[in-house]
C-alpha cells in the first residue's frame, strides 16, 4: 500500500517535470519574435509603437502551448495525486 | 462663500466615492483574514470556500473567487463615477484629463482593430480590461486573484465566444456553416480550432497569473528558509524574523503581478477585438445590405 502511494506520488512529479519540457518550444519562438521585432525597430524606429504590440501579441500567442504544459503540470502535482490515492484506497476496500 | 461652501461639500463627496470603492476590497480582506485557517511554509492552493447553499441537484459553493471579483467590479463601478463626475467642456480637474485619455486610447485601440463597423464596442472592451488588470492587481493587497481561478476566465471566454459566434452568424446560418467547410476535407479540423479559441483563451489568462503567484509564493518560502538559516546567531525573537523576506519578494512582484496583469489584460481585450473582427464577415454583410436596400429603394420609385 505505502509503495503504491510512492508510486503515485513519484509518477505524478516525474510527469509534471517531463510536461514541463514543453518550455523549450515557447522560449526559443519567443526569442525569435523578440529578435526579429529588435531588428524591425532598428531599422525604422518610427514604427516602434506598433511592432510592440503585434510582438507582444506574436508571443502570447506563442506562450500558449507552453501554457498547456504548466497546466497540465499543475494538474499532475496539485489535484491528482490525492484523487489517484482515493481511487486506490477505495479499490483496496472493495478487494 | 456659496462656492466656497460647494467646493467643500464636493469634496466630501469624492471623498466618500473613493471610501466607497476602497471598503469592499477592505472586506474582503478582513472576510480572508477572519476564515483562513493558520498555515505554515509553502501553501499553495485554490480559492477558499466561504459557505455553500443547499441546491437540488448539486451544492452551489461560493467561493472566494467569486467574493473578489464582486468586490472589484464594485471599486470599478465607484472609481468610473469618481472619474467622470463633473465634467467640464475645459477640463480643470486631473481625473477629467485621465478619464479622457482611457476613452481616447480605447477608442483608438477599436477602430485600428475592428474597423469602423464596431463603433459602438470599446465601453465592452474597456469593461473586459478593467476587469481583468484590477482582478490581477488584487495580489497586490494580498487577496487571492480571481484571474488565477479558472473557473473565472473560462467564463469570460465562454461570453466572448457567444461573441464570435454571434458576429459570424450575421449572414444567416447556413453562411455560418459553410465557413467551417472552406476546404472540405478539412471542415473537422476547422470545428476543433473553432472550440480551442475560448480554451486556449481561458488557459492563457489563467496560466500567465497562476504561474506568477506560485513563482513569488516559492520565492517567498525560499526566502524565509534561507534568513532561517544565515541570522539564526541573533539573540532572542530577532533570530525569527526573515529578515531577507522584507522588501525583496516585492521587486519580482512588480514583475509578475503589475506588469505580467495588465499586459494579459490587455491581451485578453486585443484578442477578443481580433476574433471578433475576423469573425464578421464583412464584404459579404455590406454586400447584402446593399442589395436589400437597393430593393426597398426600386419597390418605393415603383410605388
Amino acid at each position: 500500500m505505502e509503495l503504491a502511494i510512492g508510486i503515485i506520488l513519484g509518477a505524478c512529479a516525474l510527469g509534471a517535470g517531463m510536461a514541463m519540457i514543453a518550455g523549450i518550444g515557447p522560449g526559443i519562438g519567443e526569442g525569435n519574435a523578440v529578435a526579429k521585432a529588435c531588428e524591425a525597430i532598428g531599422r525604422q524606429p518610427e514604427s516602434k509603437s506598433s511592432v510592440t504590440t503585434t510582438m507582444l501579441m506574436g508571443c502570447a500567442i506563442a506562450e500558449t502551448t507552453g501554457l498547456y504544459a504548466l497546466v497540465i503540470a499543475i494538474l499532475l502535482i496539485f489535484v491528482a495525486p490525492s484523487r489517484l490515492v482515493n481511487i486506490l484506497v477505495e479499490t483496496m476496500k472493495n478487494v | 462663500m456659496n462656492s466656497k461652501r460647494k467646493g467643500r461639500s464636493s469634496r466630501a463627496l469624492d471623498i466618500l466615492i473613493i471610501i466607497l470603492a476602497v471598503l469592499p476590497i477592505l472586506a474582503c480582506i478582513v472576510l480572508k483574514v477572519l476564515t483562513n485557517p493558520a498555515s505554515e511554509g509553502i501553501n499553495i492552493s485554490g480559492p477558499l470556500i466561504y459557505f455553500h447553499i443547499h441546491m437540488p441537484i448539486q451544492d452551489l459553493y461560493i467561493t472566494e473567487s467569486q467574493i473578489n471579483s464582486l468586490a472589484v467590479v464594485i471599486s470599478v463601478f465607484w472609481l468610473c463615477i469618481y472619474l467622470t463626475r463633473g465634467l467640464k467642456t475645459r477640463p480643470d480637474k486631473k481625473r477629467q484629463i485621465v478619464a479622457e485619455w482611457i476613452v481616447e486610447k480605447v477608442d483608438g485601440l477599436v477602430k485600428n482593430n475592428m474597423g469602423s463597423y464596431f463603433k459602438n464596442f470599446p465601453p465592452f472592451i474597456a469593461a473586459i480590461m478593467a476587469l481583468s488588470a484590477f482582478s490581477s492587481l488584487l495580489s497586490l493587497a494580498g487577496l487571492f486573484p480571481p484571474t488565477s481561478d479558472l473557473n473565472v476566465v473560462g467564463g469570460w471566454a465562454i461570453l466572448v465566444f457567444i461573441l464570435i459566434t454571434h458576429y459570424k452568424m450575421k449572414c444567416g446560418p447556413w453562411q455560418y456553416a459553410k465557413s467551417f467547410a472552406s476546404p472540405v476535407a478539412l471542415a473537422p479540423l476547422n470545428v476543433i480550432s473553432e472550440v480551442a479559441t475560448p480554451i486556449s483563451m481561458a488557459f492563457r489568462h489563467y496560466g500567465n497569473v497562476l504561474s506568477g503567484s506560485v513563482v513569488s509564493v516559492l520565492i517567498g518560502a525560499a526566502l524565509q528558509g534561507l534568513s532561517a538559516k544565515l541570522f539564526s546567531w541573533l539573540p532572542g525573537a530577532l533570530s525569527g524574523v526573515p529578515f531577507l523576506r522584507i522588501g525583496l519578494p516585492a521587486v519580482l512582484s512588480i514583475y509578475f503581478d503589475v506588469f505580467s496583469g495588465c499586459l494579459q489584460a490587455f491581451i485578453f481585450a486585443m484578442l477578443t477585438m481580433l476574433y471578433v473582427a475576423n469573425g464578421f464577415p464583412e464584404e459579404l454583410y455590406f454586400k447584402r445590405k446593399e442589395k436589400k436596400n437597393n430593393k426597398n429603394n426600386n419597390k418605393v420609385k415603383v410605388r
